[in-house]
């Protein structure tokens, strides 16, 4: 399944974000969109999932218009993780996993066997079957963004649109997720996901998408993107790009004062 | 442990059903004597037979004729209540969000007010207090308007327009003659006194017409309780299936405000009281209605019943609701303090 964006120029009313976009997403990559703050990599990933509507151009999911497929089919092919989400007060981790399952049910296919399986299974994938009798309010931070990733998962799309997974969890919880999210992706699931971390996105991802100012700057594979020279001039940052010890991707070392501190 | 996840799930779709059960059977019991309570007192016994089968003329003239189309308004006007308040307050996620919060009952006592004042009389008090409360409704959503509205929004900008009506309809009542004055306060305090069969007639059917759509739109505002983006993800439409709900929300208080006048609370406090006893996730549909049917039944046999007599159902529920809104209001502050 191919997930496309032609000439997309998208914004809110009198603010542009991004201008004149194309982007096409290979079935089965991982795709990290890196980038300043503001520079509109979360909009994209809004433009993607068909929230906002571009004002110019149009998004493709499988070579036809998203804007004109009926809502519920697309999400029974494309899941996001917003960045906001907000559980119900009182909401049991199951029954927040389940909703993920809307869907795939109507008015007279309430809850079915189906239904049942995927919620299972999605709590298993990320490790918060344990979690299931427990209100989502009294969970950790990691415990809880597991939890809303399962109920994405619970909508067994085969794209996952991922907007910031990991920010404000912990280096342990960060790890962890993304870890889930590799596994999906050898499951044969596209990614496409708005990380922070540089170093994460290299090691991670198989395709990533530089952007600064609401264009894209650089893409392609880790070690052609983030380079020196990339990340210097789309973040303003001097830096060192040297192999990460562990994994090989590139490693990203900023200068910032250190340079400047007699030895 | 694999199992527990579904066992859970199914666990409190069973609760939430038995509780709901309850309370309409609840509910159901309070209306049967309510049907006996008055000057002529009737048995349970006989008021069950004389609404299935046969209990005498007399017994059937007072408990079919002139109790009933009453007793089944409280039933019915209850449950609309209760389904209104829930929908406003899952749409502004605030247990204050409930259509006389935001501004729609202030609306339609100014609508009646004017055309006491205009008319001379009572005649057009219906279709004004329609207007009144669904224009300021509508301006309520229109100012609360931006990239879409936000429940907190909402509820700033209703208790402002319900405060500035407030004085609009001080002032209305200061110019008015006494006897105008007097009308309209009556109109006013909320009351079922004097509904009639055609009353009744009017008030479920109009109920029941606007039951059809919130059967599609139920499913969909528990979506929106994720959030925005997370319902719009999974295929909800955000934008017109909130204005829907906005509209059938308005629509089921309106058609109480039309004919009884504003009872205030019910809607508040229903949605609410159907929560902690359900113990279900977010603001349950079902069981605020029935919780809304029991209170609305019982309080007006409280005002019918309970010296002085034949007082407007709209004070109990006052009452009922102040003592409500001080008991969330300690029960937030201890929250807030440990």
């Amino acid at each position: 399944m191919t997930l496309e964006a032609s000439g997309v120029t998208f914004g809110y009313r009198d603010r542009p974000v991004g201008t004149d976009l194309d982007l096409r997403i290979a079935p089965g990559s991982f795709t990290a969109i890196v980038g300043p703050n503001a520079c509109g990599k979360s909009t994209l990933l809004r433009v993607l999932s068909r929230l906002l509507k571009p004002t110019e151009g149009s998004v493709l999911l499988d070579g036809k218009l998203i804007a004109s497929m009926p809502s519920k089919q697309v999400a029974k092919r494309l899941g996001l993780l917003p960045q906001t989400s907000i559980a119900p007060d009182g909401i049991t981790a199951v029954d927040l996993v389940a909703r993920g399952r809307y869907p795939h049910q109507s008015a007279l296919r309430q809850w079915s066997r189906a239904d049942e399986a995927a919620v299972k299974e999605a709590m298993a994938a990320t490790g918060t079957t344990d979690l299931a009798d427990r209100l989502v309010d009294e969970l950790s931070g990691g415990q809880r963004q597991r939890v809303w990733v399962a109920m994405v998962l619970a909508q067994q799309t085969e794209l996952l649109l991922l907007d910031e997974p990991t920010t404000f969890l912990d280096i342990a919880h960060q790890i962890e997720l993304l870890d889930i999210f590799a596994g999906l992706n050898d499951q044969g699931r596209t990614v496409i996901a708005v990380l922070h971390d540089l170093n994460q996105a290299a090691r991670y991802a198989s395709h990533i998408v530089a952007m600064r100012e609401g264009a894209i700057y650089a893409e392609g594979p880790p070690e052609d993107v983030i380079t020196a020279e990339t990340v210097a001039h789309v973040f303003d940052l001097p830096c060192k790009v040297v192999p990460d010890p562990v994994s090989g991707t590139p490693l990203v070392l900023p200068l910032g004062r250190a340079q400047r501190r007699p030895a | 442990m694999l199992r527990a996840g579904d066992r859970a799930s199914t666990r409190t779709l069973l609760r939430v059903a038995v509780v709901t059960a309850i309370v309409a059977a609840a509910a159901i019991l309070a209306a049967v004597v309510a049907l006996g309570l008055g000057e002529m007192r009737v048995s349970a016994v006989d008021v069950v037979r004389a609404l299935i089968s046969d209990a005498g003329a007399a017994v059937e003239t007072v408990v079919v004729q002139w109790r009933l189309p009453r007793v089944l308004l409280g039933l019915v006007f209850g449950l609309a209540l209760g389904l209104s308040g829930a929908i406003f307050q899952s749409l502004t996620r605030n247990p204050l969000g409930s259509p006389d919060v935001i501004g729609f009952d202030s609306g339609a006592y100014t609508g009646a007010v004017l055309s006491i004042i205009a008319v001379g009389g009572t005649a057009l008090v219906i279709p004004s207090a329609l207007a009144g409360g669904i224009a300021t409704a509508l301006a309520v959503y229109l100012l609360a308007y931006r990239r879409g509205v936000h429940g907190f929004r909402l509820i700033v900008v209703g208790i402002a327009i319900t405060a500035l009506l407030g004085s609009v309809n001080t002032y209305l009542l200061l110019k008015a003659e006494l006897w105008q004055a007097q009308m309209a306060a009556i109109w006013g305090a909320g009351s079922l006194n004097g509904l009639d069969w055609s009353d009744a007639r009017n008030g479920v059917a109009v109920v029941g017409v606007l039951l059809v759509p919130l059967l599609w739109l139920g499913r969909r505002l528990r979506m929106l309780e994720l959030g925005d983006d997370a319902a719009a993800a999974l295929g909800v439409r955000v934008e017109p299936v909130r204005l829907a709900l906005v509209v059938v929300g308005v629509a089921l208080s309106a058609v109480v405000t039309a004919l009884a006048g504003p009872i205030t609370f019910v809607a508040l406090v229903a949605p609410q009281l159907a929560r902690r006893i359900t113990r279900a996730p977010g603001v349950q549909l079902v069981p605020s209605a029935a919780t809304g049917a029991l209170l609305l039944v019982t309080c007006d046999a409280f005002a019918l019943n309970v010296p002085p007599q034949a007082l407007p159902v709209g004070l109990i529920t006052v009452v009922l609701g102040g003592a409500y809104l001080v008991w969330l209001l300690i029960v937030q502050s201890r929250k807030e303090m440990r």
